[in-house]
Formats: C-alpha cells, structure tokens, sequence
C-alpha cells in the first residue's frame, strides 16, 4: 500500500522539467568544486616573492635566510623597478624590500623598515590567500630577528624585541598604486563597500522570482489561464505585465529585507579608511550605472522566470521551479566573494558572465577599478538576454505549450519577432 | 456574414489527431452546439476557434477574420468560457468584473459592461465578497457574466452548465437566450444532449474527432427516425 503512495509521489515530482536545472546546477557545483580545490592546492605552494636588498647586514641577512627558505624567489636583486616587472612576469604576489640602514636601524633601537610592494590580482576573500602566506613569511622574519635580538642581548628594548620590523606597504592592484594598504585590507574594504549590491541582487531575484513562478502556476491551478490568453491583450503584454508586476512585488520585498541588512551590515564597518583617498569611490555616473544593471538583470531573471513558470502545472510544481532560479542568483554571489571575475578559471568566468545576475553583482568593485568595459558589457549582454528570454516567452504564451505541455513546431528565430507582435 | 466558418480542420498534438477534418458553420444570431462524449474533440475544436490552439491544417474564419493571421481581431469580437474556468480567488466578484472589462473599454463603456456583468451573475450582495468564498454555481454565474457583459459577437461556452444543479444551469440556459436575443451568436459544447436539443439552434454531433451529422435538433430526429438526440447520437456513431 505505502509503496503504491511512494510510486505515485516519485512519479509526481521526479519529472525532466525539474531534473534538468538540478543537473545543470550540480555540474555548476562541481566546477565551483574544482576553482575551490585549486586554490587550495596553491595554498600548500610557496609564495612567489621578489627580494631586494640593499642593506646586506646581520638582521637582513636572517630576513634573506628565512624569505629564501620559505618562498620561490623569482628576483634577488637590488632594482625595485627591475624586481617587480620580473614579479609581475612571474605571477608573483610581492616584492620585499629591504632598505640600507636595516640592520642599523634596528641596532640603534628603532624597527627596521621593510618595504612591500603588493602585486595583488584580484579582490575576493580567496584572492588574498597568497598574499597571506607572504605575511606569515615576514612574521617568520620578525620571529628570527627577535630570537637573536634575545640570544645577543642587543636590545632592551622588549618593544622592538617583540615587533623589530616595520612595513611600509603599496600595493598595485588594476593599474591603481594604493600606498599603505596591504591587499587583505583593500580586500575587505572593497567586500564590505560592494557585498550589499549581491545581497540585494540576490534577495530581488529570489523573491521576484518566486512571485513570477507562483503566479503561472497559479493561473494554471485557478485555470484563469485560458481566459486570459483569449482575452484582446497582445502576449508580450502579458509577459511584460507580469515581470513588471512581479519585479515591483519583489522590490518592496528586498527592500523590507534590505532595511535590517544594511543596519546589519553596517554595525561590522568601523574602519576609518576613506576609499575616496585611494581613488576608489564612486560617483553619481557610476551609481547610475549599478542602477541601470541592477534593473536590467531584475527584468531579464524575471524573463527567465516566465520561461521556467511555463513548465509549472500547478502552484507545487512552480515551487520546484524556483530552485534552479535561487542557485542561479547563489552562484555568482558565493563566486564573486570568493574571487575577482579575472582571476576565476575561463570557464567559470564564461559561466558567471553568463548568469545575468552576476553583472550588477559585480558591476561596484568593477566601477571602484574603473573596469567600464565589463560593466557596460554586462548591462548590454543583459539587456539582449531579456529581449529573447521575453521573446521566447511570448512565442510559448503563442504556442501550445501553456495549454497542452506541447508545442507543435519549434520556433525559429524568425518567428519569434513575429510571436511579439501577436 | 457567417459568425464562424471551419473548414476541414486538423487538429494534431504530437501524433495524436485529435480533430480529424471537421467543417461547419455558425449563423449570426444563432446558438450552434457541438455535442459527443468526452474526448471526442470538442474542447480542441472551441479552443482552437478561441485562439488558444495552433491550427494543424484547413481553416477558421470568424466574422471574416482569419486564424492565426488575425487572432488579435478574433479576441476583440470572442469571448470564451472554458469548462473549468476560474476566477482569480484573491478578487472579489466585482473586481474580477472590473479586471475583465478594463480589456474591452474605457469610461462610460467600460461602466456599462460592469453594470450588465453584475445583473448577469445575479449574486446580490455576494459580489462584494472574495471569490473564493464563492459556490461552484456562484462561480459559474459570475464566469458566464464575465464572458458575455462585454457584449462579444461570438460566445464560445464550453459546456456552460456542467456540474451546476438544476436551478442554476436553468439559470445559465436563460442568460444564454437573452444574449442570443441580444444579436450574440453563441458556440457552445456539451455532452448533455437534452441541453443541447432545449437550447440550440443547430447542432453538430462530433465523435472520435469527426462530425458524423449536423443539422436543426428535429431534421436530425427526423433523419434518424429518433425521438431524441441522444438516440440520434447512438444511430449516427454506429
């Protein structure tokens, strides 16, 4: 008896409409999977460094034991210049200077300066790893520096004892020279300026998304369909009208949610550090950019939306249907926070460009490193993206296939101009 | 002018022929039935005149417009009640009426139409109240006052009394008749055939896709030496 239930309710669910986006999205994982796993096969690498010294003392010379111990030392020189072009060449993550009066410095009882010079690739959480592994490099240094400090007695100082190096930092970053950050920092600033955008992308397109979804379900369980599709209004009005609508539902929604996230989000940002001073604020052209690819990507998920709530039969079933939109919305999030869209591997980056939602995502930090191009692109390649999403939807809403699951010739895509006007 | 004219229609869903060449006519003025069981390709055949359904081969004209080219024009002179429509349960009756007729008119044309749908669902005071809170008659009245305040020139009602009790599909038959008087052509399906015999002009027996007779309810009797449709059905399927 239980097992004729069971049979039923498999046969039910377990249907292609809703294997299709679990397949596609399991794929999407595992690839997500693989960009993980390298990253974390670079982490157990040594750090590519460059080393300059020009100080060639006692204590330099423990710095230079424990640097050429622990990293890959593409440059030991004394050009800076020369060093970081040979670096950067090298895909490197730093160079380390170490000025002449080093060693001297610290014996007069003032830290010894060393200079960083950051060659920083991108601003995700998993881009700054390597440059995290240079950092516990020159703890190492100051650890060596303060053991002998001790064994020699050459201090009674326990304050330089304890830190007997300073950092003097630039890091270059998109064509930017940022002085006196270090890429950790510029990391979380620039995550904590751009991390509200996602969030609300994602909340929107959740949200609306699932309105859209619902609401074909619905007009098929309420089986108001048939009366609206005979009624004197053109099939593209009905799409645009239900996205529109859709879209607004999810607007007051997100931003209901969004006033307790910001008050959220804000209680964690109690750094001083101006972005302005660095170059990297943004001005009204660049808001309004974010703006226009906030709405573009908003109309064009919801276009999706339509396409996907066609396959729902019912309201149940259009509550599957909403899965393969929320990974969708998920997916570029969790990418883009762990890592810049040019430092991602080809395909995922081919994959997270082709997520429309990903661009407003992305568009801040972008706009913040004056990368127009991937901006005004995303918004362009959202834009086409929605008029066939649209088109494709109004040519089902000509079809048979709202009706009958069926349709009877498939669409080329001169006929899908055609289905607009109908 | 002939309010709908078919001619050897095909109706395909994959490769199920649901319509096998099918041709009749719909006079203006006049109430036309397509009456068999069920599966027998009614519904296809109304919702393929409705614009809902692609034509797989042969024609539609109704009131001289053309399917597909002139579906648009097709919907602004229809109106369709399917067999299971449904109104949207989050409106009330009287918004559901206003939501239809703001397709169809504006200002003193649009008040009109609203006005004629609430004297036809004849629900009082009940109109002001949620749909879903509604009786399936309640809801069939309000559907039918949907489908014909608008003043169409064609009606098509896919069994427009199925499920109703006897007081209510009395109820529907009557405000059929008075579109009808009202110059509405009216086509309709049913697999009740007494219905059918009481309230149309003409009918057209369809079966497994074919119509197999067609005619006024007393030449078909006569035709078959019935005393029914019902008998007229049994003879022409045989």
């Amino acid at each position: 008896m239980i097992g004729n239930i069971i049979k039923k309710e498999f046969k039910e669910l377990f249907v292609l409409s809703t294997l299709i986006p679990i397949v596609v999205i399991a794929i999407v994982y595992g690839s997500a999977g693989n960009m993980i796993g390298n990253v974390q096969e670079s982490i157990k690498e040594k750090p590519v460094i460059g080393i300059v010294d020009m100080d060639d003392g006692n204590f330099s010379g423990i710095a230079m034991s424990v640097l050429t111990g622990n990293a890959k030392v593409v440059y030991n020189g004394s050009g800076v210049e020369e060093g970081l072009q040979e670096v950067r060449e090298e895909n490197g993550v730093a160079l380390l200077a170490i000025p002449e009066n080093f060693s001297h410095s610290i014996y007069a009882n003032n830290p010894g300066e060393i200079e960083i010079y950051w060659i920083m690739k991108g601003a995700g959480m998993m881009d700054s790893i390597s440059s995290g592994a240079v950092e516990g490099l020159i703890q190492a240094v100051n650890q060596e520096i303060s053991k002998t400090l001790i064994q020699q007695g050459s201090s009674s100082d326990p304050a330089l004892v304890l830190a007997p190096t300073k950092r003097v930092e630039t890091t270059f970053f998109k064509g930017k020279e940022i002085e006196g950050l270090s890429p950790s920092t510029l990391s979380n600033m620039l995550m904590s300026q751009s991390i509200v955008i996602p969030i609300i992308v994602m909340m929107l397109i959740i949200m609306a998304g699932a309105s859209v979804i619902s609401s074909m379900g619905l007009e098929k369980e309420n089986k108001t369909l048939e009366t609206l599709l005979t009624l004197p209004v053109r099939r593209s009005h009905i799409v645009i009208g239900k996205m529109v609508g859709s879209a607004l539902v999810g607007l007051i929604m997100a931003a209901i949610y969004m006033l307790g996230f910001s008050r959220y989000m804000t209680s964690f940002q109690s750094s001083n550090i101006n972005l302005a001073d660095f170059g990297l604020a943004l001005g009204m052209p660049d808001y309004l950019l974010v703006g226009i690819s906030l709405f573009t990507a908003l109309l064009a998920g919801l276009a999706l939306c339509i396409v996907l709530g066609t396959f729902a039969k019912n309201y149940r079933s259009a509550q599957a249907l909403v899965f393969p939109i929320t990974a969708l919305a998920l997916i570029p999030t969790f990418i883009i926070m762990l890592k810049d869209f040019d430092t991602i591997p080809a395909v995922l980056r081919v994959l997270v460009f082709a997520i429309p939602f990903s661009h407003p995502m992305m568009a801040m930090r972008a706009l913040m490193l004056d990368n127009y191009w991937l901006v005004i692109g995303g918004i362009a390649y959202t834009a086409v993206f929605m008029v066939v999403m649209v088109a494709v939807a109004v040519r089902i809403f000509n079809s048979d296939r709202l009706l009958t699951g069926s349709v009877r010739k498939r669409a080329g895509l001169g006929r899908l101009g055609r289905g607009f006007r109908r | 002018m002939k309010a709908v004219e078919v001619r050897e229609l095909v109706k395909d869903y994959g490769n199920f022929r649901a319509i096998k060449g099918i041709s009749f006519e719909v006079n203006e003025g006049e109430i036309f039935g397509l009456i068999g069981p069920n599966g027998a390709g009614k519904t296809t055949a109304l919702r393929t005149i409705a614009t809902l359904l692609q034509i797989t081969s042969g024609s539609i004209t109704v009131f001289g417009y053309e399917l597909p080219k002139a579906a648009g024009e097709v919907r602004k002179i229809i109106s369709y009640l399917p067999e299971e429509a449904g109104a949207y349960k989050n409106l009330t009756g009287k918004e559901y009426l206003n939501f239809i007729a703001k397709f169809f008119g504006e200002g003193e044309k649009f008040q009109n139409m609203v006005q004629r749908g609430l004297e036809i669902a004849n629900l009082g005071e009940r109109i002001n109240d949620k749909v879903d809170t509604y009786s399936k008659g309640m809801a069939r009245r309000l559907l039918v006052g949907r489908a014909l305040m608008v003043n169409p020139k064609l009606a098509i009602l896919d069994e427009p009394t199925t499920g109703l009790d006897v007081v209510n599909a009395r109820e529907v038959r009557r405000i059929i008749n008075g579109a009808v008087e009202a110059g509405v052509a009216v086509l309709l399906s049913s697999h009740n055939m007494l219905e059918v015999e009481l309230l149309c002009h003409r009918i057209a027996l369809i079966n497994d896709g074919k119509i197999v007779a067609s005619g006024t309810a007393e030449e078909l009797k006569k035709e078959y030496d019935a005393r029914n449709i019902e008998e007229v059905f049994v003879k022409a399927i045989k």
